[in-house]
């Protein structure tokens, strides 16, 4: 009787989303999101796309703004062939580190999905996005949509001035260098794009307005006048370069004897998106596991309020179940660990060792187990940590237990694999450091640096590959790119592997000889 | 409050531009692909959109990758069912699992990538090397187009469209069938009325006859106020159809010497120039039959795939074909219904004195028929250097040239490569109506 004299509580009823109900339901998340979680999140914009606008935003790597290059193209022509045959459903949501905080939801998703969206997106990835140290220290959420916007101007105004080829040939090599365009231990400048846009107008208006064809017809004495740079200038900046820079990108860009200007503005534009998304690639599973965190405790709290029905909540449990399968290593859908599974069970069992913990855990965890502020600590362990120190300190044997981890051996020149460790009492820390390790962007990624050049003499730029545990490089895919470095480097280019123990060296490659 | 935006109504193929990009990127790989397709698919097939599958050679994103293959590595899995610390377990057999296949130089393994291509990409990769002119282009692309035709009526349309007839048709029978009051009912009530107001000192009867009048008068007038003399429901449109420009229908012969003498690339070539010429008939009728007629020493009428692809030994007797051909126009396709185009594609070889009987068939016949025939001779390289001038080549050349004197829309040309063909053409496309006049 009394419910029929209240308005219902619920949010929405039917599984078509309209705005109001996708508004009712956004306050409601964010009252908990607050309230309960004491999430910090940036002011939110969302916006409903369909599914070509969606696949338009994955190809061209997540980001609103892009410039143009045929390898978006090329991946969304891939995607949307896959889509199409059915091998890979779209993402119900992509979100855009940024301020205010951009959610695209999909128009297909049904409210209940949307609501779901909203939690995970709108504020698990926002608050991280927000609070995660890495974030704060590396982009400029603030900037970034100005910053794409600048470069996507800028470069299709390359590609008019100097033809869509040459401004391709730069991106090209430019492209397959940008897991080695960033800086891992020292901080850049933090990027102004106002600064940076009225810098590059004035060049570009300065050299319209002082530009005469007149120049051209002046008899060569008058630049011969004109003395060539000295050579101290060659000595000065030579003496300017700083060795080793792993930063590959940059050290072209600053260095590089053959590059104009517009040329090394596009190196600095990848390079500037190499480093936004620096970050994201080392907190996978921290981010989508604290995204995944939120919306399932804003959902369950939903619909302890009786905020939602028990339909919608059963086909959230399906969706969340859906993304938060694990298929076991044996299973032939097996495709490596999945972030949002392990990011996900390690958040619940981090709360749970907050609130009940076993001797066990104690004896681990002795600083937060059964501290009782499961919310403090997670708060915590997301701003401070990135994938690779989050796993070192907080996967607990409990869950290694539980998710059956094993680490295992493989030697090249071995027939066998070796188990090294698994999920017993021998095990636990090998198989935890050993996690963390393949979450070690510095690990995984190969290490190599420029180590010389010579500007005045042979101008030949050398690159050193500290090989570790053996892990030399793929050929064909070496070849290529050390081609991709010489063109924007203009002159030789050699590439040595050395071992990272032994000093010896293991290979020599020069893009002279692969021609 | 968030800030929500519905942004399904933007503008889309935001990736055009991206895509573009890469069929210039991937456009060597792709023409290879067409081209295969062009020997080996249907004449007809050209003309439409294609899936083409091609590999990534070319398209690759290169980057310092880590090989799987070096070094050792330990990496954390989940699922452990039986193993112990120390278990040592096989490799599985290359490809058989993980850390087996290599990625590919794009890091992401797409060896079955897949182009879908429209008609538009596939006739510009296919005109490529044909050197055609980018008007001539420009017409072969060129859509349907349709001519608005009147059928019958609809209720609904555009005010320009109104059919005031049908619509005053409608109008008068509903008008009758609700019996709205007539002008003439009223004025005659009224002039009634007015005669009765007339007399000063009526007496009851025609008092109340007067009221009566007045009350009739006004359900009359209420009546005409309700049912309108035009009513929305009455409104009819004329109905306009999209029809296809009428044009009348083509057949094209598709003539070709298959003795052993003509080969792969001979083959080729003819396929190509039997393709421009459907393209180009196909755009202009609106129906358009294909027949193919090959010939050794007899000529029999084929299907498309016996005509390309299976070899018949024998002589070469050029007028057999030219028979066959009379004999398909006089049983199926009557000039007077059909236009009728022919092209010949030959080596030149026909033995001694049939090709005066050819010449004798064209010209008393056959060209009478035909809208526009073409001949081809497919000639070697080397040979196109020794055959530079017209006066100088094989007996069918020299007969043929006969013909082409007395009959303007016979043309003929000796090709050695694809960008040969168009010449041949060049006469038919040039008169090509300005496709403005079909609008």
């Amino acid at each position: 009787m009394e419910k029929r004299s209240k308005p219902s509580p619920l949010l929405f009823t039917s599984s078509d989303w309209n705005f109001d109900d996708l508004s009712r339901a956004y306050d409601a998340i964010r009252e908990i999101a607050i309230d309960e979680l004491h999430l910090d999140f940036y002011p939110n914009q969302i916006e409903v796309i369909s599914s070509e606008q969606m696949l338009d935003a994955y190809s061209s790597i997540g980001m609103p703004l892009m410039y143009q290059h045929w390898s978006f193209g090329k991946h969304f022509l891939h995607e949307s062939n896959l889509y199409r045959r059915g091998r890979m459903g779209l993402a119900y949501e992509l979100v855009i580190n940024s301020n205010p905080c951009i959610t695209y939801l999909m128009e297909e998703n049904t409210m209940a999905l949307q609501a779901l969206v909203i939690a995970h997106a709108s504020f698990g990835h926002n608050h991280f996005f927000k609070n995660n140290y890495l974030f704060q220290q590396w982009t400029d959420a603030g900037a970034i949509l100005a910053y794409m916007e600048f470069a996507k101007s800028y470069i299709a105004r390359c590609e008019e001035r100097y033809g869509p080829g040459a401004v391709e040939a730069v991106l090209d090599a430019a492209h397959a260098l940008m897991p080695q365009a960033v800086f891992r231990y020292r901080r850049r400048p933090r990027l102004s794009v106002e600064r940076e846009q009225a810098r590059i107008r004035e060049r570009l208006e300065h050299e319209e307005q002082t530009f005469s064809d007149l120049w051209r017809t002046l008899p060569q004495s008058a630049e011969a006048k004109v003395p060539r740079p000295p050579e101290t200038d060659i000595s000065e900046r030579q003496s300017a370069i700083e060795y080793p820079e792993e930063n590959l990108l940059y050290f072209l860009e600053k260095y590089s004897p053959v590059l104009k200007a517009w040329q090394r503005e596009i190196l600095r534009i990848v390079r500037v998106i190499a480093q936004y998304f620096y970050p994201q690639r080392q907190t996978k599973v921290m981010n989508e596991g604290c995204a995944t965190f939120t919306h399932y405790t804003i959902m369950n709290s939903l619909y302890d309020k009786g905020m939602i029905s028990e339909g919608a909540m059963l086909e959230v449990l399906q969706n969340h179940s859906n993304v938060v399968f694990q298929p076991h290593f044996d299973d032939p859908r097996y495709g490596g660990l999945n972030p949002y599974t392990l990011g996900f069970n390690m958040m619940r069992d981090i709360q749970r060792i907050c609130m009940e913990p076993t001797a066990e855990d104690k004896d681990w965890f002795p600083d937060f187990a059964g501290n009782g502020d499961w919310c403090g600590t997670l708060l915590d362990a997301w701003a401070s940590h990135r994938d690779e120190s989050f796993i070192r300190q907080f996967l607990s044997p409990a869950l290694i237990r539980d998710m059956r981890l094993f680490s295992l051996r493989e030697e090249s020149s071995d027939p066998y694999y070796e188990v090294t460790a698994i999920h017993d009492e021998r095990g636990y820390e090998r198989v935890r450091s050993k996690l963390a390790d393949s979450y070690d962007v510095g690990m995984t990624q190969p290490d190599i640096q420029a180590v010389a050049a010579d500007l005045g003499g042979d101008r030949k730029l050398r690159l050193k590959h500290t090989v570790h545990h053996g892990g030399t490089l793929v050929e064909d895919s070496r070849n290529e790119t050390l081609r991709y470095i010489q063109r924007l480097w203009g002159h030789e280019v050699s590439l040595v592997g050395v071992d990272g123990t032994t000093d010896a060296t293991l290979y020599e490659v020069s893009s002279k000889e692969l021609g | 409050m968030p800030n929500f935006i519905d942004r399904r109504l933007n503008p889309k193929d935001k990736s055009l531009g991206n895509r573009q990009r890469f069929l210039r990127r991937a456009r060597d790989e792709l023409k290879r692909a067409i081209n295969d397709r062009i020997k080996s698919g249907k004449i007809d097939a050209v003309d439409s959109n294609q899936v083409i599958p091609i590999p990534t050679k070319g398209i690759g994103e290169p980057t310092f990758q880590r090989s799987r293959n070096a070094g050792h590595r330990e990496q954390v899995l989940p699922g452990n069912k039986v193993f112990g610390s120390g278990d040592r377990i096989p490799r599985p057999v290359a490809n058989g699992g993980k850390g087996s296949s290599e990625p590919t130089a794009s890091g992401e393994g797409e060896d079955d990538f897949q182009f879908a291509l429209t008609r538009e990409e596939v006739l510009d990769l296919f005109f490529e090397d044909l050197e055609l002119p980018d008007l001539v282009k420009l017409n072969l692309k060129e859509v349907v187009t349709f001519r608005p035709r009147r059928a019958g009526y609809t209720v609904s349309g555009n005010p320009t469209s109104i059919s005031v007839a049908r619509t005053m048709f409608n109008s008068f029978g509903r008008r009758i069938a609700l019996r709205r009051p007539k002008q003439a009912e009223l004025d005659a009530i009224s002039e009634q009325i007015a005669k009765q107001e007339e007399d000063k000192r009526p007496t009851p009867a025609k008092a109340q006859q007067l009221a009566e009048l007045r009350a009739r008068l006004e359900t009359l007038q209420r009546r005409r106020r309700l049912i309108p003399y035009v009513d929305p429901i009455d409104i009819r449109y004329k109905r306009f159809e999209p029809q296809p420009v009428p044009n009348a229908n083509a057949v094209m012969f598709c003539l070709m010497d298959v003795s052993g003498s003509m080969g792969e690339r001979e083959k080729d070539l003819a396929k190509r120039f039997f393709v421009l010429l459907h393209l180009f008939l196909k755009r202009r009728y609106e129906r358009t039959d294909i027949v193919f007629i090959r010939h050794t020493h007899e000529a029999a009428e084929v299907d498309e795939d016996t005509f390309f692809y299976s070899t018949q030994s024998g002589g070469t007797v050029v007028s057999t074909a030219l028979e066959e051909m009379l004999r398909v126009i006089r049983a199926r396709y009557p000039a007077k219904d059909w236009n009728i185009y022919a092209a010949q594609a030959s080596d030149g070889d026909n033995i001694p004195n049939d090709s005066d009987k050819c010449v004798s068939l064209l010209n008393e016949t056959l060209m009478k028929l035909c809208q526009y025939y073409a001949y081809v001779e497919i000639i070697d390289e080397r040979e196109s250097e020794m055959f530079r001038h017209a006066d100088n080549g094989t007996s069918l050349w020299n007969a043929y040239r006969q013909v082409s004197e007395v009959w303007p829309h016979f043309e003929m040309t000796r090709i050695a490569k694809p960008s040969d063909i168009y010449p041949v053409f060049h006469e038919l496309f040039a008169k090509q109506p300005a496709p403005a006049k079909r609008s």
